[in-house]
């Protein structure tokens, strides 16, 4: 189903949760809310839900206006971040309870809840559980319990509050790429709440990076991990090195290096900043052109499959860091204190004006 | 066995802890009790039996457990809503009534029974009233119960208010999200949360009804047969120095209060078996 937010504002007191959002959520697909504490995301599938109501606005579902309607008619999957089990009901009383509780004309037979209810077990890999009460349960299989007893209403729209927040990082991992399967194979709508960009990136279709009540970016996960929109999509969505300087008609001039910067032809000589990820950032051992800058290694460590290398540039005691693989690091055999050149690639420039809006 | 305990634990101190709550209880609780045993032992089987089911005894038992219970079932119902009440809702002077609510803690046990029998009597404020459409509450059975629903009413209460506080509005989100309206969310879902603590502030209002001698003589009128609750009889006997008798009697009602309180604790298990990992 297809979601529609139309100019979206939401206060607490004095506090701008959502701050005029209007948003376009594709039918089918697995959307990501990604951004910091405190920049809105929880707020905003809260309306979605209907669980909180928009100061202003319109929610669409299907073009159809739901802004008004309640939460128990809007049919939503909500999956909460400490998955409120009902906890003196059993596995399958719990998956049981959104059938139970429809008006008798809608109510499916005892058998049939019964059946769907096994069925939805039987997809989520609870079966031998089903008698068991929460208490007696993992985390991970109180947020698979969760996703079937909101799936068991057969909602137009499943929505995910921080699903993976109360878990550790091995079960986190499986349980994203399960979840991925899970949707590629029943394809319903889904919406889910992060502040993990690698969860986000990885799991979702599309991206909406939120903050401060707005949002920053929407898009595919190479196209804002590839073409951020601004610095603080940017910043947020991994490690950078920031590298200061100046724009000039279509060029940028930074830390002694110049780098074409097509989108800033009409800057007439305007303070930038270049923001380079760590794995774009290329070591040499002899200087290739004008295009590298002289630093000095500051701290080799070896983080699992990649080597990290800290460095600081002639003059500047401003640390940056670059990433290479565990074969280029042997073959360049780099000792602390030693003499190296950078050369930046897919530098992002944007000038200060940018960097303040 | 205090050697073996001492290896499976963890926390310091379980000899200590364990001797002194021996101790404490004993001299508190289990002497003063082994005491009654003896002195009523001093009687012989037929003449504990027909002291104890003597018919003025008998009728005292009833006005006694089946008052304290009503008002248990009392305090049960409505002490749940006002705490409910109190925890959910924000209200001018909800401090205030927060507080009143320990009151008939504080207050001597005479105090209220005198209060309430001035209110409700004929021509009290409220019997008064009462009086017009033929309800006599002071000096009646129903007196005893409105002295004990005062008086049970802060366990009841003070039990819910933590549990209450703790359900998570998640939980009730959540009910929503389902399909659930609010009857269902309350039936299904918050009521048997609540069920246990309940059960247990039932548990305490009844134990503390038995129990309650200073303001229901006040206002029960202690008519034998009719009002008199088994604590008065008790005190009768003393005062006739028949002591024997009346440790017979007060060892009778030990036992069933003992008995009822364990039901009830079992109940209350039962009705949380959920929790256990």
């Amino acid at each position: 189903m297809r979601i529609d937010l139309e100019k979206i504002s939401k206060r607490f007191g004095d506090f701008h949760a959502l701050n005029d959002i209007s948003l376009n959520i594709p039918s089918g697909g697995l959307t990501a809310l990604l951004g910091p504490s405190g920049s809105g995301k929880t707020t905003l599938l809260r309306v979605i839900a209907g669980l909180e109501s928009p100061d202003s606005g319109r929610i669409l579902f299907d073009g159809e206006d739901t802004t008004s309607s309640h939460v128990s008619e809007r049919r939503v999957g909500f999956v909460f971040q400490h998955y409120a089990l009902f906890r003196h009901m059993t596995v399958i009383e719990n998956v049981a309870f959104g059938l139970r509780v429809r008006p008798r004309k809608d109510r499916p037979s005892k058998k049939e809840i019964l059946e769907r209810v096994n069925d939805l077990l039987h997809l989520l890999q609870l079966e031998n559980f089903s008698d068991r009460y929460p208490a007696q349960l993992s985390g991970g299989q109180r947020q698979r319990v969760a996703l079937a007893r909101a799936l068991a209403v057969e909602p137009q729209v499943m929505l995910l509050d921080e699903p993976f927040g109360a878990l550790d990082a091995k079960i986190r991992l499986e349980l994203r790429r399960w979840l991925r399967r899970l949707h590629d194979k029943i394809n319903l709508t889904s919406i889910f709440v992060t502040h993990d960009q690698e969860e986000a990136l990885e799991v979702a279709d599309i991206v909406v990076i939120t903050n401060e009540g707005r949002i920053e970016q929407v898009g595919t996960p190479e196209q804002v991990y590839e073409s951020p929109a601004n610095p603080f999509v940017m910043d947020f969505l991994g490690h950078v090195n920031l590298f200061r300087g100046r724009v000039h008609s279509g060029l940028a001039y930074l830390e002694g290096i110049e780098l074409p910067a097509p989108e800033h032809h009409a800057a007439e000589d305007v303070p930038a900043v270049g923001y380079v990820r760590p794995h774009d950032l290329v070591l040499e051992r002899k200087a290739t052109g004008s295009g590298s800058i002289r630093a000095t290694v500051e701290r080799t460590q070896i983080v699992g499959s990649v080597v990290r290398v800290s460095l600081t540039i002639n003059g500047n005691h401003e640390i940056i860091e670059a990433e290479l693989s565990r074969d280029l690091f042997q073959k360049l055999a780099l000792e602390k204190g030693e003499r190296v050149y950078v050369r930046p690639r897919n530098v992002r420039v944007f000038a200060d004006d940018d960097i303040q809006a | 066995m205090l050697s073996g305990l001492r290896k499976q634990s963890i926390l310091p101190g379980l000899v200590p802890t364990l001797g002194y709550t021996v101790f404490y209880l004993s001299l508190i609780v289990l002497i003063p009790l082994s005491a009654l045993v003896f002195k009523t032992a001093g009687m012989t089987l037929d003449g504990f039996i027909n002291t104890v089911t003597a018919p003025r005894v008998m009728a005292s038992y009833k006005v006694t457990f089946g008052a304290a219970f009503v008002a248990a079932l009392i305090n049960a119902v409505f002490g749940s809503l006002t705490a409910w009440v109190l925890v959910r809702y924000s209200f001018p002077g909800k401090k205030i009534i927060d507080a009143l609510v320990d009151l008939p803690f504080a207050l001597p046990t005479a105090v209220v029974g005198i209060t309430l029998a001035t209110v409700y009597s004929s021509n009290g404020w409220v019997g008064s009233y009462l009086d017009s459409f033929g309800i006599k509450i002071a000096y009646s059975p129903a007196g005893i119960v409105v002295a004990m629903v005062v008086i049970g009413m802060p366990f009841v209460i003070r039990t819910l208010q933590p549990v209450i506080e703790e359900i998570e509005k998640e939980t009730e989100e959540c009910a929503a999200c389902l399909g659930a309206n609010r009857l269902q969310t309350f039936q299904l879902v918050i009521f048997p949360m609540l069920l246990p603590s309940i059960l247990t502030g039932f548990a305490l209002a009844f134990a503390r009804g038995v129990g309650e001698y200073g303001s229901v003589i006040f206002i029960a009128g202690n008519m034998p047969m009719v009002s008199e609750i088994t604590s008065l009889l008790i005190v009768t006997k003393l005062e006739q120095y028949d002591y024997s008798g009346a440790t017979a009697i007060a060892l009778v009602m030990l036992i069933v209060s003992f008995v009822l309180l364990l039901a009830i604790n079992l109940l209350q298990r039962w009705s949380r078996r959920y929790a256990e990992g």
